[in-house]
Order: structure tokens, then C-alpha cells, then sequence
């Protein structure tokens, strides 16, 4: 328990994310999508959240417009800012791990691959987390680990729901075995936040697989999948090369997922704050 | 006990060669036929000058190798050494039974716990049985039941960590593979009953986890932990997975490794040249290991166990905080 009662130092930044932001990044006045191949444009596709307007495939969606869009006006509060990662490893590939975290960060302006916030969704107090995929792949290191379960934490002390958004191709291989304890120490977490008796949803995005599948994201009260989206605890090329045979078609996709009692529910993008809110007023 | 050498590693060779002579020698001497005693006793010197020089500077990748001796110790053999009246507990009463994970409770030092731990076999018809040491989600799922019993009954939990994974195939995947583990990540850190989890061969990442989150985790000298294989990683970051050695090197997976990095507590010593040069001994060692952490750990309440192991893993992990 001694943990607990010390107070994490908490950096806030006051300001919401804002829309412009992203698409600033986002080069090009028109985009294609990935499914039907279908030239889009850009402004279109971002009032309809990234979803394709001609095929409805859902494409990537990043945190900070989503979290913008989901969570109520003005309520926005993001938390953990301080932290940082580092390279208990000393690791090198092709590059230095920490030439690597430097490059990543300078192209995204973000510190790691995860973003942690309080909000409301109509009017109801959540502590949310959200990967940031394009970071590295959405990779769970210490950085992540730790927000996540900070996320839980928050959610304790203020006795409120907690939902995360994940997308990450599993553990931070360049950060090795403290990686993997990180799913663990998220586990963890929220064993105790469930004692607070609030509802934990996991919303699962394209994609979701390894060492995060396989911790937090599959503990969730309530677990509801973008459609189509990719879950499942080993990436289908390593399933292909152990068995030596072709998957299935539409294998480890949400609608897959539902079939086989995985997960609650697909809900379309466009329904996901809706949604929320029902969840959290029956649960919550 | 000597290794037979269809299971021999490179590295092994020139010693288990000399052994050869020396065994040779020996017969000779025994069928009276010629005094070769000083001979013996010279070559038997040299044997262990070279299991110290070879044994003494392990690379990472050798170390890798140890860890998945055909010939190493496994869970049951444990079980074997170390504990008696032995009963196994099969099946996650809702799909099947998974002889990758083996578990029952039995006596330790007369005292009754579970053990449980991955079973991987040495020949190929116990391969298929143990499926290469690697569960599926119903090994999991027998895991989490049998380890809530413990609980119930309030049996100390001994867990033996020895699989290159969880098994990535389509009915894994369809029967929820991750979610099996991530019930028992979290299952485990509830638990009010002590638990020791002891690495004895290879960690194989969420596969090893799922059944080693302990109060207390220890490692034998030559095993190893890692969140993914050698191979593996070299596949994916060298794209060629013949630079195993050097993905081990940077993946710092062995039982010094990570004491050195605070992941384990402790590291059990086996008989010089590996476990599998003599398996009692080895257990002895283990023995010894659990012994002293268990009479640790059972002076602490419910609460307490809970809360030292929440606070173990809630530690790990590197970054820095402005």
C-alpha cells in the first residue's frame, strides 16, 4: 500500500489537442485509401474520422484527434508529460535505440508511444490512455507501461471509469526484459482498480497484438473492436511460419474475435462516443 | 553423470571427448590388463582445467544453448528431486488438457504447495505430447485454475518457467491465447499465498510470464529470460536469424543479466559444466534456493504477499521523470 499514498508529480498541459495539429502532419490535399484504393479528399476524410467515405474501411485515426473528438469540449487534460524513456540496454540494431527515440520523437513531437488524459465523456469523469501507434509502432517499453498504469491508478484515486485505446504491435524488443515486465506491472494495476468497482473499458484499433493483447487490453470489463481490425497475440506471419500453411481470410479480425466469443462488441467509429457514454452510464 | 553426446553442444565437445579417454582408461584399468592410474589421474586433471576454462567465460549464446540442453533438467524431474506424493491435477474444465503445463499439488519438505511448471520433452513422440514446452490457452487456463485452488486451500505456489513461448497456431489464436495469459498476469498479483517462481531453463517471454509473476522470481545460473527469442529478434532487427548470438548479447537475457538489472532475486548455482552434468546436485541447489525464500515469505500476512508482490513489479521499469 506504501506506494499509494505518495502522490505521483504530475505535469498537466491545459490545452486541448487541436485538429489542425495532425493534419499539418498529414501531407497532401487528397489520400488514398488503403482498402478500395479510392482517392479521398483529405478534409473529407478527416470530418468523417478517418474513416474511408466511399468503402467505410477505418483507417488510422491518430490519439490526439481522437481523443478530441471523443472526449467532452474543453475537458481535455493531459497528464504524465514529464516522462521520458531511456535505454537500459544500451541496445543497437540497425541504428542506436537512442538515436532512434530521438529521430522519432523530432519527426512526431511526441516522447513515447502512449498518451495518458482526464476527461468526460457527457459529463461523466474518465481517465484514459491512448497509444500513439506512428511512435514506433505503437511499442509498450517502460514509458508505456508505466502510463498505463498510471492510468489505472488515476482512476483509483478518483474513483472514475478508465478506458484505453490500443494499438501497438506488442512489447519494445529494444527494451528488452523490462518490456515484457511491464505487463505485469499494468496487469497489476488493475487488479487493485477493480476493487474501486468502475468500469474498465478497452477499446482494441488496428492493431493490437503481442505482449499488449496479452496483458491490459484483454482485461478490460468491456472490450469493443474498431471492425476489421487486427488482434491477436501472435502476429500472423510468425502463425504462418510455424504451421507452415496459409491462415484463413479475415483470421484475427474483429468480426473473427466476435464470432469466437473474444470480444463484446464492433462498434463503427462514428458510434464509438455514443457508445462510451451508454457503457459508462450502465456501469459506471 | 556424463552427457550422451547426441545431445552434446560445440562447446561441450573436447570436454565430453576427453571424457571419453578417461572412461576408456579407466576399463582398461579395471580388466587389469596395464597400470594406467597416474595417466588417469593426469587426464582427469586436465578434464576439469577444461570444463573450469570452458565454463568460466560463457557467451551469452552459449548460455542460450545450456538453457535448452536436450539433456538439462525439467519440470518433472524437479518434481522428482525435490518433492514427494505428487499429485497431477489435469484440464481447464471447459475445452481440454494441455501437457505443456504440468501442475499438482505435492510435499515439500512435507509440507504440502503446488508446483507447476512447463513440461517440454527430449524425443519427438514427447515433443508432440508436450507440444515443445509451448501451451496453449487451455495450459493457461489449467494454470490460473489450479493456482486459485492453491489459494483457496492455502498452499504456497512453486512455479517452474521452461518454454521457448506460448504456442502462436490458429486454435491458440481462436481460443484466445492473449487473453488466457492476461487473466493470469492479473490473477497471480491478487493471490494471498506466497509464490516463487524459478526460471530453470528457457523464459520465453508472455509464455513464461503467464505463469511466473511471483513474490519472489529466481533463475538457474544458465538459464534465460528475454521478452523475445534470440532468433527472433535477430529475424526482425538484422533481418537474419543466423545473428542469434548478437541479438543475445544485446537482449542481456541471462540469469547475471538480470540480477545485475534488479529483474530476479536471486540466482540458483548449478554443478560446474550445467544442471545436466548432474541433475541431483542441481535440484539440491534449488532445493536450497526455495527453501530459504518460502520461509521468507510465510511470515507475511495475505495482505502483505499481495502487496510485495504488487510493489516487486510495480518497480520495474526505466525512464526518467521532469
Amino acid at each position: 500500500m506504501a506506494w499509494f499514498s505518495k502522490k505521483p508529480r504530475i505535469a498537466t498541459k491545459e490545452t486541448a489537442p487541436e485538429a489542425g495539429e495532425v493534419s499539418s502532419r498529414m501531407k497532401g490535399l487528397w489520400a488514398k485509401c488503403e482498402e478500395c484504393d479510392e482517392i479521398i479528399y483529405r478534409q473529407d476524410l478527416e470530418r468523417n474520422l478517418n474513416v474511408c467515405t466511399v468503402c467505410g474501411h477505418h483507417m488510422a485515426w491518430p490519439a490526439r484527434a481522437r481523443l478530441a473528438a471523443l472526449l467532452d469540449e474543453g475537458t481535455f487534460e493531459e497528464h504524465d508529460l514529464g516522462l521520458e524513456p531511456q535505454d537500459p540496454l544500451g541496445f543497437v540494431d540497425s541504428k542506436k535505440y537512442k538515436d532512434r527515440l530521438r529521430s522519432t520523437r523530432k519527426a512526431l513531437g511526441e516522447a513515447d508511444a502512449f498518451l495518458s488524459c482526464t476527461g468526460r465523456i457527457e459529463g461523466r469523469p474518465v481517465s484514459v490512455g491512448s497509444f500513439i501507434f506512428e511512435f514506433m509502432g505503437g511499442s509498450m517499453g517502460s514509458v508505456v507501461g508505466e502510463k498505463v498504469t498510471r492510468v489505472f491508478e488515476r482512476a483509483y484515486e478518483r474513483q472514475c471509469a478508465a478506458i484505453i485505446f490500443s494499438a501497438s504491435g506488442g512489447a519494445r524488443m529494444q527494451e528488452g526484459i523490462f518490456s515484457l515486465m511491464q505487463m505485469a506491472k499494468t496487469s497489476a494495476a488493475i487488479a487493485r482498480y477493480r476493487e474501486v468497482r468502475k468500469p474498465y473499458i478497452s477499446v482494441m484499433l488496428h492493431p493490437t497484438t503481442g505482449g499488449v493483447a496479452a496483458s491490459f487490453s484483454w482485461l478490460g470489463d468491456v472490450i469493443i473492436a474498431e471492425p476489421k481490425a487486427l488482434i491477436g497475440f501472435a502476429g500472423p506471419r510468425v502463425i504462418e511460419q510455424t504451421i507452415r500453411q496459409k491462415l484463413p481470410e479475415g483470421f484475427q479480425r474483429s468480426e473473427f474475435l466476435l464470432e469466437h466469443g473474444m470480444i463484446d462488441a464492433i462498434v463503427h467509429r462514428k458510434d464509438l462516443r455514443a457508445k462510451l457514454a451508454q457503457l459508462l452510464g450502465l456501469l459506471g | 553423470m556424463a552427457t550422451s553426446p547426441q545431445y552434446a553442444l560445440d562447446f561441450e565437445r573436447p570436454l565430453l571427448e576427453l571424457e571419453r579417454k578417461i572412461d576408456e582408461l579407466k576399463a582398461l584399468a579395471a580388466s587389469g590388463s596395464l597400470d594406467v592410474a597416474a595417466d588417469i589421474a593426469k587426464l582427469e586433471k586436465k578434464a576439469r582445467k577444461l570444463q573450469q576454462e570452458i565454463f568460466s567465460d560463457l557467451s551469452r549464446w552459449q548460455v542460450t544453448q545450456l538453457s535448452r540442453h536436450m539433456a538439462r533438467p525439467y519440470f518433472l524431474d524437479y518434481v522428482g528431486f525435490l518433492f514427494t506424493d505428487f499429485f497431477e491435477l489435469c484440464g481447464d474444465r471447459s475445452f481440454g488438457e494441455d501437457p505443456s503445463i504440468v501442475g499438482g499439488f505435492a510435499r515439500f519438505d512435507g509440507q504440502p504447495v503446488l508446483v507447476m511448471g512447463h513440461q517440454k520433452g527430449r524425443n519427438t513422440k514427447e515433443n508432440m505430447l508436450r507440444n515443445f514446452g509451448m501451451p496453449r490457452p487451455e495450459g493457461y487456463r489449467k494454470a490460473r485454475r489450479l493456482m486459485e485452488m492453491a489459494e483457496h486451500f492455502g498452499r504456497p505456489i512453486l512455479t517452474f518457467v521452461d518454454t521457448p513461448g506460448a504456442y502462436p497456431g490458429i486454435g491458440a489464436e481462436e481460443r484466445g491465447q492473449a487473453e488466457a495469459i492476461a487473466v493470469n498476469l492479473e490473477v497471480m498479483s491478487r493471490l494471498r499465498v506466497p509464490i516463487i517462481s524459478t526460471v530453470v531453463g528457457e523464459g520465453g517471454s508472455g509464455g513464461a510470464l503467464a505463469i511466473g509473476v511471483g513474490n519472489r522470481v529466481l533463475m538457474m545460473e544458465n538459464s534465460i529470460y528475454s521478452v523475445i527469442s534470440p532468433e527472433g529478434c535477430a529475424s526482425i532487427l538484422y533481418r537474419d536469424a543466423s545473428k542469434a548470438g548478437r541479438a543475445a548479447d544485446a537482449l542481456k537475457l541471462t540469469a547475471r543479466d538480470l540480477l545485475e538489472m534488479k529483474i530476479v532475486d536471486d540466482i540458483v548455482q548449478e554443478p560446474s559444466g550445467g544442471a545436466h552434468r548432474d541433475p541431483p546436485r542441481a535440484a539440491e541447489s534449488l532445493g536450497r534456493a526455495l527453501r530459504k525464500h518460502l520461509a521468507e515469505l510465510q511470515t507475511l500476512s495475505g495482505d502483505e504477499l499481495v502487496a510485495d508482490r504488487y510493489d516487486r513489479f510495480r518497480a520495474l521499469g526505466v525512464f526518467t521523470e521532469a
